[in-house]
């Protein structure tokens, strides 16, 4: 029984170790100091980071990357927030055709999303770049925040709009000061994760990208002829930022639900 | 407001009125949204459809195709490709169930006996989702290079006599399927953690205390109560992977043996340029994971999964 006990916190620590090998060895290996490929360990330096864009394309591509993202963010978080509501609060009719279309973007596997828009634009004689991106991320990201906001508009106490209104508070005073700051965590974590699931879409953007390289696409065009340590440096410069962020967010939360005297 | 007001005449009653506004400010809300998805979602596949049944014009170009009812591109990619969709699906069945092995577990662990520290709960959550926030390619990539020949992994393995001296791991079957369970492992363990943390423990005390074992209980308290969790996350894992093309490529863990269904779409679309053979196999694959979904969604008996 004892042995049993711990048999299952040894496995979920085991998993979590395996989920972080990759991560550690794409971190390491920024510090590696390659020559023309990363593969093997040559020793530590600052160098990739310090001069992180001379290999070449790689820095356009980061930035592409950050322009598609940010802009198909901004645009999905909208449109999927305003369903959002719509979805939770309002009767209308087709409510179920309304949902399997939000449901079936994301059951679909993501080559036949990107082989149909890249077919739709080839049809229309539309050229391939930046623009067509962002088209299909936004399309992608729509779903997936729908999710997530329609999860805090469901915990959202309609009495509290009921009490701005009753203030003789107007509908847009009501929105901006009651609805919208209970909703902005849900639309936070929506917009967090259409902008990550934007920044390393690769399968969509390949078949709508044209000649625009985004970081997903130049480290697999990279990867036959060897992936510069400067990739690396990118991705793990991100993945820092990105964790000490939620961490922060989360030991804050913490600390302050201690300080309030809330069990959680 | 005004209109719909009036339209009623004076005897329409307020609750209907006020329905309808309701109605009007729901389509406000909602049409922008769904105008996008339908353009970008459900018209590509029209075009993918319109492209299956395209044919080459006598003396083409590479590239150029004429519309035409040419069913017989859906008899040609079976023909040539049903390898390649048998190894998709088994692939990708394989690698959700070492998913659900190694997630399910890690999900119990962090819902479950980390419930009492709910600082060290959220931390371990962080760990599942870590992966995302590092790009897929290069934890594929790592992956290679750690199960390479010449990589300690494999050394270690020949040292001891587990692998035979001229074995390789990259470039088979083994390390594909171990790519994809690895890289939707958080796709799995997510949903798994969303049902088991809801998981009343008083319950699982009552089956003990009415003499179930640990397998009895586990088989008939925990699994069905967190089987939405199962059921999401099992088609989480199964669609991307499914149609996956990056573990299966010969420049990642793959070879040419490997080739899966999304290898054989990207090169018929973007290298070959047969976009008909192209189109016709991505509405084969739809098809085939629709009819595969909507059949165990309904095994499974549950159909709240938005």
């Amino acid at each position: 029984m004892k042995f049993g006990k711990l048999l299952l916190p040894l496995y979920g620590i085991l998993a979590l170790i395996y989920l972080m090998v990759p991560i550690a060895y794409t971190i390491m290996f920024s510090f590696n100091d390659s020559k023309r490929t990363n593969i093997i360990w040559n020793g530590f330096t600052f160098n990739n980071w310090l001069n992180v864009c001379d290999a070449q394309g790689v820095c356009q591509a980061f930035a592409n990357s950050i322009i598609i993202a940010t802009v198909s963010t901004v645009v999905a978080t909208v449109l999927g927030t305003a369903i959002a509501i719509a979805l939770v609060r309002y009767k209308f009719k087709g409510r179920a055709a309304t949902t399997l279309l939000l449901f079936l973007p994301m059951a679909t596997p993501e080559v036949v999303l990107g082989a149909g828009l890249a077919a739709q634009f080839l049809n229309a004689g539309m050229p391939k770049g930046m623009l067509t991106v962002i088209l299909a991320h936004v399309m992608f990201c729509i779903s997936f925040v729908v999710v997530t906001v329609r999860a805090r508009v469901a915990g959202l106490d309609p009495k509290l709009e009921e009490a701005g209104r009753d203030l003789y508070a107007n509908p847009s005073q009501v929105w901006w000061k009651v609805t919208f700051p209970l909703l902005l965590p849900g639309i936070v974590a929506g917009a967090l994760l259409a902008f990550a699931l934007s920044f390393d879409d690769f399968i969509i953007t390949n078949f709508n990208r044209g000649p625009v390289d985004t970081l997903p696409s130049f480290i697999y065009t990279a990867a036959s002829r060897g992936i510069p340590a400067e990739a690396n440096v990118l991705a793990s410069a991100v993945f820092i930022l990105a964790i000490a962020g939620v961490v922060t967010a989360q030991v804050g939360g913490a600390i302050r639900r201690k300080r309030l005297g809330i069990v959680a | 407001m005004a209109i719909g007001a009036f339209s009623h005449g004076p005897t329409g009653t307020a609750v209907s009125a006020e329905s309808q506004k309701k109605s009007r400010v729901a389509w406000f809300l909602l049409l922008p949204g769904i105008v996008y998805l339908l353009l970008f979602f459900l018209t590509p596949l029209f075009s993918l459809v319109l492209t299956s049944f395209k044919t080459a014009p006598p003396a083409a170009f590479i590239g150029e195709y004429v519309y035409a009812f040419r069913w017989e591109n859906y008899v040609e990619v079976l023909g040539m490709y049903g390898e390649h969709s048998l190894r998709s699906f088994t692939y990708a069945a394989i690698a959700t169930l070492i998913a659900l092995a190694i997630g399910y577990p890690l999900a119990y662990f962090i819902g479950v006996r980390l419930r009492p520290y709910p600082l060290w709960q959220s931390l371990a959550l962080v760990l599942v989702i870590a992966p995302f926030f590092i790009s897929f390619l290069l934890r594929t990539v790592a992956w290679k290079q750690l199960l390479a020949d010449q990589g300690w992994i494999v050394g270690t393995m020949k040292a001891f006599a587990i692998l035979p001296p001229d074995a390789h791991i990259t470039g088979t079957s083994i390390s594909v399927i171990f790519g994809l369970a690895y890289n939707f492992i958080p796709f799995m363990t997510l949903p798994l953690y969303t049902s088991i943390e809801r998981l009343d423990l008083r319950l699982i005390e009552a089956s003990n205390d009415l003499y179930a074992n640990s397998l009895t209980t586990f088989r008939k308290v925990t699994v069905p109560l967190t089987l939405p969790g199962i059921v999401s996350g099992t088609l989480l894992t199964f669609i991307p992977a499914a149609g996956d093309y990056v573990n299966a490529s010969a420049n990642f863990l793959g070879s040419t043996q490997t080739s899966m269904i999304g290898n054989v779409i990207e090169s018929n679309f973007l290298v070959l340029q047969n976009y008909p053979h192209a189109a016709s196999m991505s509405l084969l694959l739809m098809g085939a994971i629709l009819i595969l979904v909507s059949a165990y969604v309904f095994k499974s008996g549950t159909d709240d999964l938005l």
